[in-house]
């Protein structure tokens, strides 16, 4: 094993086993600080593809605007919801079920593709994945077009959000 | 090549020439010295830490006119050994209801968001950590952790002041990094990659002078991110005690000072290389790799001194004020400033140096005259608004 594997089994290991305890743990604020593990490993992932635009890009929304807003929303919610009540409902199981579904239909279609077992070739020296990136999301060859519906769906979002926060006087 | 041209690696070779000698496998022996690296950086950055806080004691009894420390040793200089001692041997205190695991983890976590951004800090050509090329979002995602860290520290205390200290420090943090990720993105404009060596090497005219505007709002937004006066409502003595850290003591609460200490540092390192050059003076970093060092620690004192400055002889603002500051100030502003530099940067492109650095010089003055003549007429605005009505009951009287 390469010191690589290595780093990746122990990273989903941690990554899996944080998944795990933000639906087990009885706290909601301890669920939400095993969220930002989780993210956190995924993060590491991302860098050990090559892909480190991804893999900052990751803490910075995900963990310093999203984890944190998770935080902040169960932080004002009072403290007998945060710690009354069962984890698990009535259809665990079923929940259980389908994300194993899930996981073998994955793992299964991707044992067809070519690349599954390949090992990953370290890149170039010099290679200039961020440029890469940015033209890709710029030429019209390239993704402009799904790039800029995003947009057009963020800044949607941004105006609802205005429009239900608005005090109309 | 010798020692004195590239001691890193010269280092690090003969290093992991000696454990490869002994048998240690080429990829174990690199990852030693790749660890023995960073725990020396580290240390180097832990003493310079303790001296800090000496510097900060003396720096701010100038500004209010007293002596500062100055009993033990020569110059104080021995005080700050005395003060680790003393929080070392303090009790460590834990509050009741306290949430233990996540209250022991916020101090490091806090510490550690500071030290790893010297992970991408060049302090000379050929001595730094590692060369990323997503360099400038790395400080923001290093920010997050910093972030994550206070609202850990302010929700697991079981403590009310705590809380709103970490609540007001988050709500200024979330605000004051959009201003900072624009003005970050200027210097990629001009340097065109976002690593910090690719951007210190763009600098022969340092991006103060093409971008005044944007190193100055930069500032301000650093120091928010800093929480300092005139932004620290999160530690607001006056109202909240002392903020998020209230609970803490002895060398727990060391770790959130000395984090915050070196933190201050580190964005006046940050502010030297974005937009004075970094280690570059004139040439002489070609010297020597150490005199580059000590360019490069002379301008981060710099940038330090200015924060403390700025921090000494502020008045705090209120929450209010300073997130309408934020977002109906400073945000329209350094988007106006990015998009106009880019702008520029493209229709400038193929001219000469003066021309470009002029016409760069001369639209960031425009934008501030600009931006502090909309806001002097808004705020003539407001105050006719209160003081009509005040004329009127006069004039009836």
């Amino acid at each position: 094993m390469t010191a690589q594997q290595i780093i990746f089994l122990i990273v989903a290991v941690v990554t899996l086993g944080s998944a795990l305890m933000v639906v087990t743990s009885r706290n909601l604020v301890h669920s939400a600080l095993w969220l930002v593990s989780t993210l956190f490993g995924v993060a590491i992932i991302y860098a050990l593809l090559n892909a480190g635009f991804l893999a900052v890009v990751q803490v910075v929304v995900y963990i310093g605007a999203i984890a944190i807003l998770f935080i902040f929303a169960v932080m004002l919610t009072r403290k007998e919801q945060l710690e009354s009540g069962q984890r698990l409902n009535s259809g665990w199981w079923l929940g259980a079920i389908i994300a194993v579904l899930t996981f073998g239909g994955l793992f299964g279609m991707l044992q067809s593709w070519s690349g599954f077992s390949k090992v990953s070739t370290d890149l170039p020296v010099g290679f200039d994945a961020v440029g890469q990136l940015g033209n890709a999301l710029t030429t019209p060859t390239g993704f402009v077009l799904p790039f800029e519906v995003a947009s057009v769906l963020l800044l949607a979002a941004l105006v609802g959000a205005v429009y239900l926060a608005f005090n109309r006087k | 090549m010798n020692f004195w041209n590239d001691p890193l690696k010269i280092a690090a070779d003969w290093l992991t020439g000696i454990l490869t000698g002994w048998g240690m496998p080429a990829v174990a022996a690199g990852i030693l010295v790749a660890f023995l690296g960073t725990l020396l950086l580290i240390s180097l950055l832990m003493v310079m830490d303790i001296f800090l806080v000496w510097l900060e004691r003396k720096v701010v009894s100038r500004f209010q006119d007293r002596i500062g420390p100055n009993r033990v040793g020569p110059f104080g200089l021995i005080q700050p050994f005395a003060d680790i001692i003393k929080l070392l041997i303090k009790e460590d205190t834990t509050p009741e209801g306290a949430d233990r695991v996540v209250y022991n983890i916020a101090p490091m976590l806090s510490m550690m968001s500071v030290l790893i951004l010297w992970a991408i800090v060049p302090l000379a050509p050929v001595i730094l950590g590692v060369d990323l090329n997503v360099g400038l979002l790395y400080i923001i995602a290093a920010g997050a952790i910093g972030t994550l860290a206070i609202i850990m520290a302010g929700w697991s205390s079981n403590n009310k002041f705590a809380t709103i200290g970490a609540f007001r420090q988050v709500a200024v943090m979330v605000s004051f990094e959009i201003p900072m990720v624009a003005m970050l993105l200027i210097p990629t404009i001009f340097a065109k990659t976002m690593g910090m060596n690719g951007i210190i090497q763009a600098q022969n005219i340092p991006y103060f002078i093409l971008s005044p505007l944007g190193a100055l709002i930069f500032l301000v937004a650093a120091i928010a991110e800093l929480g300092r006066a005139p932004f620290d409502l999160s530690e607001g003595e006056s109202e909240l005690v002392s903020g998020f850290n209230i609970e803490y003591s002895g060398m727990k609460f060391g770790m959130f000072y000395a984090g915050e200490l070196l933190h201050a540092l580190t964005f006046g390192g940050f502010l030297a290389i974005l937009f004075f050059g970094g280690y570059r003076f004139f040439g002489l970093e070609k010297v020597s790799p150490f005199l580059a060092i000590v360019i490069f620690l002379a301008k981060a004192m710099v940038g330090y001194w200015v924060i403390m400055w700025v921090r000494y002889t502020m008045m705090r603002i209120r929450i209010d004020h300073m997130l309408a500051f934020n977002w109906k100030f400073l945000t329209p502003l350094s988007f106006v400033l990015l998009m106009v530099t880019a702008l520029m940067n493209a229709l400038l492109a193929g001219t000469s140096v003066w021309v470009y650095s002029i016409g760069m010089f001369l639209s960031n003055v425009l934008i501030a005259w600009i931006a502090l003549e909309i806001v002097r007429a808004y705020s003539r605005n407001e105050r006719e608004k209160v003081e009509a009505p005040k004329v009127a009951a006069e004039a009836h009287h």
